[in-house]
């Protein structure tokens, strides 16, 4: 059993305009000094068996050409555990 | 015989109908096609309508991209196939590859709906052959993840090869980089589209019919083909 972590954020220059409403909000709350806020996308998969060799590599595949738009997006990803 | 447009239903679509008698009333044969089976019926041209393609789940166009018809799409379109995508369509062709760039979320974060004027800046495509070079048009938009977003370099490299077909004139509605509305593909067979001209057809039923050479562009192309 595997699970895989992972991690999509609009790349850098792209504007995020729910980032930005929420650090509006956030200074709205009482929050002061906030530069920045990016709002991304986190995907947590479950897996049987180890994830290893074409597996792992299909899994990194998925996961910049599913799970994210690698026009727009940047992914992390990593494995987190790994008990049988 | 009429020229046969397939029109392509995903779950979740909303304008495949529109598109239909939008073919129909520019003299097509409207041909309805199904996200779920890989034959293009021997279409001569394809329209991704407007919608929601699965909920708009991951990404818009996200999953969408990964139909069987889009299978068999993404090779006809690299073969030289006319393909029109408007909104969600753009989406899916973006998604797809077929179209460099991609559609965030507007700038404003509000859902815009209004009747939209345009500039149709290229007629060199497949799709925009009957219009005139500059000529203004207003069609509804209406999209809440339109803004059009591309690296420099490939914003670049569209304008400098005129594959912008069409830019927001007056209001940027969504925070579409260089106001652009509508791009195509390199042969210009392929064309991505926000704003709905399916939904300018008719006098009765939309704030003008300036979207209906979109549809009579291509019969033209595919009779004098």
């Amino acid at each position: 059993m595997a699970r895989v972590v992972v991690d999509v954020m609009l790349k850098p220059e792209i504007l995020d305009p729910q980032g930005r409403a929420v650090q509006g909000a956030l200074g709205r709350l009482g929050l002061s000094g906030v530069t920045d806020v990016r709002q991304g996308k986190q995907f947590v998969i479950d897996i049987d068996g180890d994830l290893e060799g074409d597996r792992y590599e299909l899994m990194h595949t998925l996961a910049e050409e599913l799970l994210s738009n690698p026009v727009i997006e940047d992914y992390t990803m990593r494995v987190v555990e790994e008990a049988s | 015989m009429s020229p046969r447009v397939g029109v392509v239903t995903f779950p979740g679509s909303l304008d495949d109908r529109d598109a239909a008698r939008a073919v129909r009333l520019a003299g097509g044969d409207p041909v309805a096609l199904w996200h779920g089976d890989d034959d293009l019926k021997s279409v001569d041209a394809v329209v991704l309508p407007g919608g929601f393609s699965y909920g708009d789940y991951l990404r818009c166009g996200a999953i969408a991209r990964f139909a069987p018809v889009m299978h068999s799409l993404v090779d006809a379109a690299k073969g030289g196939l006319p393909v029109l995508g408007i909104c969600n369509g753009f989406q899916i062709l973006c998604e797809s590859h077929l179209l460099p760039g991609a559609l965030t979320r507007n700038d404003s974060l509000h859902f815009v709906c209004r009747d939209q004027r345009l500039r149709i800046e290229d007629t060199s495509s497949t799709w925009t052959s009957d219009y005139a070079a500059g000529q203004e048009i207003v069609i509804p938009l209406k999209n809440g993840e339109g803004g059009y977003v591309a690296d420099e370099a490939t914003l670049d490299m569209l304008e400098g090869e005129g594959r912008v077909i069409a830019r927001y004139l007056e209001v940027n509605p969504n925070g579409s980089r260089r106001d652009i509305a509508g791009i195509r593909n390199e042969r210009g067979n392929v064309v991505g589209l926000m704003p709905h001209p399916e939904h300018a057809v008719e006098e009765l039923t939309g704030p003008s019919i300036d979207g209906l050479p979109f549809f009579t562009s291509v019969l033209t192309s595919l009779v004098n083909a």
